[in-house]
């Protein structure tokens, strides 16, 4: 079984609100002191994908990213964590391509790398939250995608997914070559690499590819905007101030945050 | 020709998503000056049908007996098509997000996830939406037509329904295509109660719960109020409970009257799940915690003193 698992990398989303800043003019984040992190649903992506691999006792996955240089950060921790091959697009041109343009960037690198069974992509970034990655993917390579997955195993030689949907779940049946993406659940948290395999992973190959080498209109990716363009990016203003509750005893605060949520759950 | 698609689940019915999602693309088509039509995807029951007849020109009931993403994007790109779409909205549930950017890709459109409010430019629609878990709102402009968007729909007013006019409903039975995926075992685990989505009181409890047991307190709570129970990541991943409960941008989007915050802190990707709460409390044990910043009251103690007491005042107060 050939995986190919997509990974982002993205300003991490656990740095404080407080410091989080937008330049309105390029309309993207400052990343001011924050780290850039591999955004963690692609994480549990990988870890799915790494446990399929020890259920089925063979197979090969191959982490790909399509970002900046710094993206092979995420790749190397990938290879850690035991990914078997990875490949680097690098992004020479509009920082934040939009979603059919990392689609097509995406199927063009998947199409040099040979023939692949499963596609895993996190089903949202945690900086832009797209979300569009697997669907337009399956589009664009033409194949079926199943979205939510959080689990994959064979039985009977068949494809068996576990997605979660609304109100629960639902074991899908498929057969490869499809797109899935992953959403995290409580088995999927990505498992933390032993220090000799990240010291090993900086010692393995790691492929990369230019836009040009893919054969993919790279001057309208450059370009940006052509799917959709991003207008503005602003920081939302907030204007609620908490009340907190009073009192000399505990009994008196509770009486008071009672009140208060009978009041409300009593004018809805 | 500036016609509005809205895509709406039959098994959901006419709630409160799809009603956000109507009242959206109604006021879109008026902008327009455009008609509005509705898609329903699973065979439209009577009520269905009587709840969406004043609001749009025609509704076109979609009777597959299972649901099949392939046989569905076929049909609904034919039915776009047919009905020249300039705009075609969905709500923000599994199958409308694993659905909206294929169907958008297929009739050559553009497509965007998580609609907050929508807004036409000339012939192009511009969508607002939350980025950087909440920290940020992006003005989004889709460059192809049609313009295809997931809404969080409690985040728009229902439809106004028309006086005297119903409309048109047409019968489409779907293209037989061989399945290249089959759903082979469904579980709801929330049957009988209402989505979170459509909840308007949550209990929520996180991290600092410290294992799945208080959450029986917090049913309790939700039981006395008439609400429904969630969750954060951190609680879900930990197993204390579904992931089904979960609230937050790796979660649901949810906008009841009253979100009752219990030992969570309010990391950003939570308060991204909650920005349409129209009034949040919270019980943490600190007071610096991010979730205070969002909160229309709060309390500072322990919630294991707390949840006892107020189940107490709550309760005698309904009674």
């Amino acid at each position: 079984m050939n995986i190919v698992v997509c990974l982002k990398q993205i300003l991490d989303p656990l740095a404080p609100a407080r410091e989080f800043r937008v330049d309105a003019d390029k309309k993207e984040a400052v990343r001011g002191s924050a780290s850039l992190v591999t955004n963690i649903f692609c994480e549990n992506a990988l870890e799915t994908a790494l446990q399929f691999k020890e259920q089925l006792g063979a197979g090969k996955i191959t982490a790909l990213s399509f970002g900046p240089e710094s993206a092979e950060d995420s790749l190397r921790k990938a290879l850690a964590m035991k990914a078997d091959a990875a490949a680097l697009v690098v992004n020479d041109g509009h920082p934040h391509p939009d979603p059919l343009a990392v689609a097509q960037v995406l199927a063009a690198a998947i199409g040099k790398l040979g023939i692949f069974d499963i596609v895993m992509v996190g089903r949202e970034s945690g900086d832009w939250g797209v979300g569009q990655t697997a669907g337009l993917l399956a589009e664009v390579l033409g194949v079926p995608s199943v979205s939510f997955v959080d689990h994959i195993e064979t039985v009977d030689g068949k494809l068996r997914l576990k997605r979660q949907t609304d109100n629960g779940f639902e074991i899908v049946e498929a057969a490869p070559p499809l797109v899935v993406s992953i959403t995290n659940d409580e088995h999927n948290v990505p498992r933390i690499p032993k220090t000799r395999d990240v010291m090993m992973s900086f010692r393995q190959p790691l492929t990369r590819f230019t836009l040009d080498e893919l054969g993919v209109d790279a001057a309208a990716i450059r370009a940006g905007g052509d799917y959709y363009e991003v207008i503005e990016l602003s920081i939302p203003v907030k204007d609620v101030n908490c009340e907190f509750v009073n009192g000399d005893s505990l009994e008196q605060k509770v009486e008071q945050f009672a009140q208060r949520v009978l009041a409300i759950t009593q004018s809805l | 020709m500036s016609n509005v698609i809205i895509c709406l689940f039959a098994a959901n019915g006419f709630d409160r998503a799809a009603q956000g999602v109507s009242g959206a693309g109604q006021r879109l088509a008026a902008d327009n000056g455009g008609r509005l039509h509705a898609v329903v995807i699973g065979a439209a029951d009577d009520a269905l049908q009587t709840a969406l007849s004043p609001l749009a020109e025609t509704i076109t009931s979609l009777a597959f007996s299972e649901y099949q993403p392939e046989a569905c994007l076929n049909t609904l790109t034919q039915v776009c098509r047919e009905l020249a779409a300039h705009a075609v909205l969905f709500g923000n549930d599994t199958y409308s997000q694993e659905l909206a950017p294929r169907l958008a890709y297929r009739l050559g459109g553009s497509a965007v996830a998580d609609g907050i409010e929508l807004l036409p430019h000339g012939d192009k629609l511009r969508v607002k939406r939350a980025v950087y878990g909440g920290k940020a709102v992006a003005t989004i402009e889709l460059q192809r037509a049609p313009a295809v968007v997931w809404l969080r729909a409690r985040a728009f007013e229902p439809a106004e329904p028309r006086e005297g006019v119903n409309a048109e409903i047409k019968h489409v039975m779907p293209e037989a295509v061989p399945a290249t995926t089959r759903i082979i075992e469904r579980k709801n685990e929330a049957a009988g109660e209402a989505r979170l989505e459509d909840a308007a009181i949550i209990v929520s409890g996180g991290r600092g719960l410290g294992g799945p047991e208080p959450f029986e307190d917090l049913k309790a709570l939700a039981a006395i109020l008439n609400a429904q129970v969630a969750a954060s990541r951190a609680a879900c991943d930990s197993g204390w409970c579904p992931p089904t409960w979960q609230v937050g941008q790796t979660g649901k989007k949810v906008a009841p009257g009253l979100y009752l915050a219990v030992a969570i802190s309010g990391a950003s990707q939570h308060l991204a799940g909650i920005s349409d709460a129209k009034n949040i409390a919270a019980i943490n044990t600190d007071a610096d915690a991010p979730i205070f910043k969002h909160c229309r009251f709060g309390i500072v103690e322990d919630y294991k003193k707390v949840i006892p007491l107020l189940k107490e005042k709550l309760a005698a107060a309904k009674s």
